[in-house]
């Protein structure tokens, strides 16, 4: 069971304040959706979640089994994915996903690495280069480099962007397949994404 | 689902090779810092190749040669990964110290080839051969040591500023001045056939130079790369 704790989170950008006071607790089988215009900083919020952004102020706290986890304490149960994060254009989907798998201290069997790639719809296309896919398949492939380590904590900015209609609905099989067992943080502005989740927290308002 | 059994080593040398499959397939690096080296090579030799320098000058343009052939080069690893939006993918699967070993030894390893190419064009073309080759080979070694790893931590701090390139050669100079001083040093003696005591001083700035600099740069580069 993992619980994920925001406290009093705050975060200006010199005198500009982007939120203030957040407060959430979120627990393992539990989702959220985080609205709100452009810049009312959605993204920024994730990235504190995510420990690569410090909080003006207040505190993230992540804990595994009551157990308080550092960054380097939950990183391995984390996974993102988002419009501003890619693979490596020169090796090829099957590369991505075995370094990504082997930095993560993963060792994949070719069957692990067939099936993540079925589940996201590049059954066949292994070999193919990351810089070689449209930009709905590379969306797909982040997915596959994200599920590839199993995580507990999924975080989604814009999680159907550049996916035609059977990419979204993938992507809607599979964070619901994680729902029962993962915390799920969506950003979105999309509605029908909101459904994705148990809750909505909105920005900017 | 995939095992988890997979050692720091193994992880570290996954960044390795990946760093280096990505460089066979672009090229992008070991074009940069062979032509430099080669197009330098050639304007000294021609400049200066008929003056019968000294050789304390020509351990000193050795030097200079393999220290701007760097510059050009080797801030790429990190850029590469800032620009193309893959280092958030780094930074959220492994521990700091993984990319930085990873990357030091991926820049090293560059350094090596590009030595490798160097070392016999610069004797052939300036007509110096080493009179010690241990303690030479030792001087080549050691400063590629310090310079990899002095060099992938400034890279790390500039991929996040503009104006990379002339920022990441104004950063390394000081810090990578008693780099210089030391193996300019040891490459004279080497070349004027001292004998090891007569490089024992500047062998030991190098030994400890490499040692604070790794270890420090390790220590710091979660601090650098993360935020």
């Amino acid at each position: 069971m993992f619980e994920l704790e925001l406290k009093n989170v705050s975060k200006y950008f010199g005198a500009r304040k982007v939120f203030e006071n957040i407060n959430l607790d979120l627990k393992s089988g539990q989702s959220l959706a985080v609205a709100g215009p452009n810049g009312s900083g959605k993204t920024t919020l994730l990235r504190i979640i995510i420990g690569l952004t410090i909080p003006t102020g207040g505190e993230v706290l992540f804990s595994k089994e009551k157990q308080k986890l550092d960054f380097d304490g939950y990183r391995p149960f984390l996974s993102l994915v988002g419009p501003y994060l890619s693979l490596y254009g020169s090796l090829t989907a099957r590369e991505n996903l075995k370094f990504i798998s082997k930095v993560n201290g993963l060792v994949p069997s070719e069957e692990d690495i067939e099936k993540i790639l079925a589940q996201v719809g590049l059954e066949g296309r292994g070999n193919d280069y990351f810089s070689d896919f449209s930009s709905g398949m590379q969306q797909r492939l982040k997915y596959a480099a994200a599920l590839i380590k199993n995580p507990s904590i999924l975080i989604l900015d814009e999680p159907t962007s550049n996916l035609d209609d059977e990419g979204k609905k993938r992507v809607f099989d599979i964070i619901n397949s994680y729902r029962p067992d993962s915390i799920i943080i969506i950003a979105t502005n999309e509605k029908e994404e909101y459904s994705l989740a148990d809750s909505i927290y909105k920005l900017g308002e | 689902m995939p095992t988890r059994s997979i050692s720091w080593v193994s992880k570290t040398l996954a960044v390795t090779r990946k760093d280096i499959v990505s460089e066979f397939r672009t090229r992008y690096a070991i074009n940069a810092i062979v032509m430099f080296a080669l197009v330098t090579l050639t304007v000294i030799s021609f400049s200066i190749g008929l003056l019968s320098p000294s050789k304390e000058i020509l351990s000193a343009l050795f030097w200079v040669i393999l220290f701007f052939a760097s510059m050009s080069g080797l801030a790429q690893a990190f850029i590469k990964e800032e620009e193309t939006g893959t280092a958030m993918i780094l930074r959220l699967s492994c521990e700091g110290s993984i990319v930085f070993f990873g990357k030091m030894l991926f820049n090293f390893l560059l350094l090596l080839t590009l030595s490798i190419l160097v070392v016999p064009l610069f004797i052939v073309f300036l007509k110096v051969v080493p009179t010690d080759w241990v303690l030479f080979i030792g001087a080549v070694l050691m400063g590629l040591i310090g310079l990899s790893g002095a060099t992938t931590i400034i890279a790390a701090i500039v991929s996040k500023a503009s104006v990379q390139g002339a920022l990441f050669t104004v950063l390394s100079f000081p810090v990578l001045l008693p780099l210089l001083v030391a193996v300019i040093e040891i490459t004279t003696v080497s070349f004027t056939g001292g004998t090891f005591a007569d490089a024992s001083a500047p062998l030991q700035l190098l030994v400890a130079y490499d040692v604070i600099m790794i270890t420090l740069s390790s220590m710091l580069f979660d601090f650098v790369w993360r935020l």
